[in-house]
């Protein structure tokens, strides 16, 4: 990789803030479009583009992942996109997970974690693309716990036009997988997307749009849940966050309205790219570290 | 059934749009204040760099003593960390909203189940010693 502290040198705070801004309108509109939060595209540009420290990256990705949540799931609620209750039923597992893995950390070593959770991915973004012609609405389900719960639900489909109904089943090795993506965020620090959407989509059976608008309206919690730390150990620069937050809110208010409109294999597609993306970084991490 | 959910799913959604609107004002207001406050930071070109801004040693609030003084003082950073605090409890506050919403609405399993993500969530700020 190249050296850009020769350019960078000259770029003052003013030039910093607006140019961190505008990427980070990308970064809120893929994320919030897949569901898995701003940060894969904050921690490669602060490291990699700024040279900015890795703490402090992780500070604001943080910080990124809760503006794309609320940002977006302000419109997605309300366009009843997201599946609320099963959101918030899959809640359970996913902050149970988080606290479990603050008390993990030390005694699991991290590069063999990298590498687990990079198979873990590898292996759900091909789950996902296989599912991209067997993406039909289930009419009927037997899972006493969707039922019980009433975690069914439907859908305005815009890029259809039509009025989708679905039943959720898998509400057991759903709740496994969403305590793993709690787990995982807490021990590597990952957007825990990555393993939300995977769980709903293949597991459970929902739409792939309301599976990632549904990821998008967790993740915001699960991020919460680690927010304080990052607060108190100092990791949550002002004049990072302040563009990033400006920009990611912009760039998911914008993307919830795409999501509307593009079709459920569109989503799928571009989310399976990401995941390849994500999986592949973590198993170099966890190889070559 | 579906009239009730469509009140939570209302309630959440505002209360959401509330959090992010204010936070981002408070954001705004706290960045220009600091470029208010440091000319330096402010020209296109020259030789003020961020990297002055973006270090491991660069002072910033964090912690609730030091960010109140930095707040009572008018300093830029303060309010933006302030705007940033604002934007983590909103999650927080929408899972509020959904225990009192599934209360209000007679849905006790789901009161149940959204009561048990708060109880884990504050937890969790404790245990992390905030």
């Amino acid at each position: 990789m190249y050296d850009c502290t020769y350019i960078l040198g000259s770029v003052t705070p003013l030039d910093f803030v607006v140019s961190l801004a505008l990427i980070s309108v990308a970064a809120g509109l893929l994320g919030s479009l897949v569901g898995l939060g701003g940060g894969v595209v904050i921690v490669p540009v602060l490291t990699l583009l700024y040279h900015v420290d890795i703490r402090l990256a992780i500070g604001a990705s943080i910080v990124s992942v809760i503006a794309t949540s609320s940002g977006a799931a302000a419109a997605y609620v309300r366009e009843r996109m997201t599946n609320l209750r099963a959101g918030m039923f899959l809640e359970i597992a996913t902050t149970t997970g988080a606290v479990s893995g603050a008390y993990l950390t030390t005694l699991l070593p991290t590069r063999f974690l990298f590498v687990f959770f990079g198979l873990v991915l590898g292996y759900s973004s091909l789950a996902t693309f296989r599912r991209r012609h067997a993406d039909v609405p289930l009419t009927v389900s037997n899972d006493r716990i969707a039922n019980y719960f009433n975690l069914h639900g439907s859908y305005y489909d815009q890029a259809e036009q039509r009025e989708i109904s679905y039943k959720v089943v898998g509400t057991k090795p759903g709740l496994a997988l969403m305590y793993a993506a709690g787990l995982a965020s807490a021990l590597l620090g990952i957007g825990s997307g990555a393993l939300k959407v995977p769980a709903m989509d293949s597991a459970m059976h929902l739409p792939m749009k309301v599976s990632s608008a549904t990821s998008n309206f967790m993740i915001g919690v699960t991020a919460a849940a680690s927010a304080g730390v990052y607060f108190i150990r100092g990791q949550i620069d002002p004049i990072i966050a302040a563009p990033v937050v400006a920009g990611v809110l912009l760039g998911a208010t914008f993307g919830a309205r795409v999501l509307g409109r593009v079709t459920s294999k569109t989503v799928r597609i571009v989310f399976v790219v990401v995941l390849v993306v994500i999986s592949l970084e973590m198993l170099q991490k966890g190889i070559f570290p | 059934m579906e009239e009730k959910v469509r009140k939570v799913e209302l309630a959440i959604s505002l209360v959401l749009r509330i959090g992010v609107v204010i936070s981002v004002v408070v954001i705004a207001v706290g960045l220009g204040l600091m470029f208010a406050h440091h000319p330096a930071y402010l020209p296109i070109r020259g030789h003020f760099s961020y990297k002055e801004l973006t270090s491991k040693s660069t002072p910033f609030p964090h912690s609730f003593a030091s960010l109140g003084h930095s707040i009572v003082q008018g300093d830029g950073r303060g309010i933006v960390v302030l705007g940033v605090l604002i934007l983590i409890l909103t999650p927080v506050l929408r899972v509020v909203a959904g225990v009192v919403s599934f209360l209000y609405e007679k849905d006790p399993p789901m009161a149940l189940v959204t009561f048990y993500v708060l109880v884990v969530l504050v937890g969790s700020f404790f245990l992390a010693g905030v």
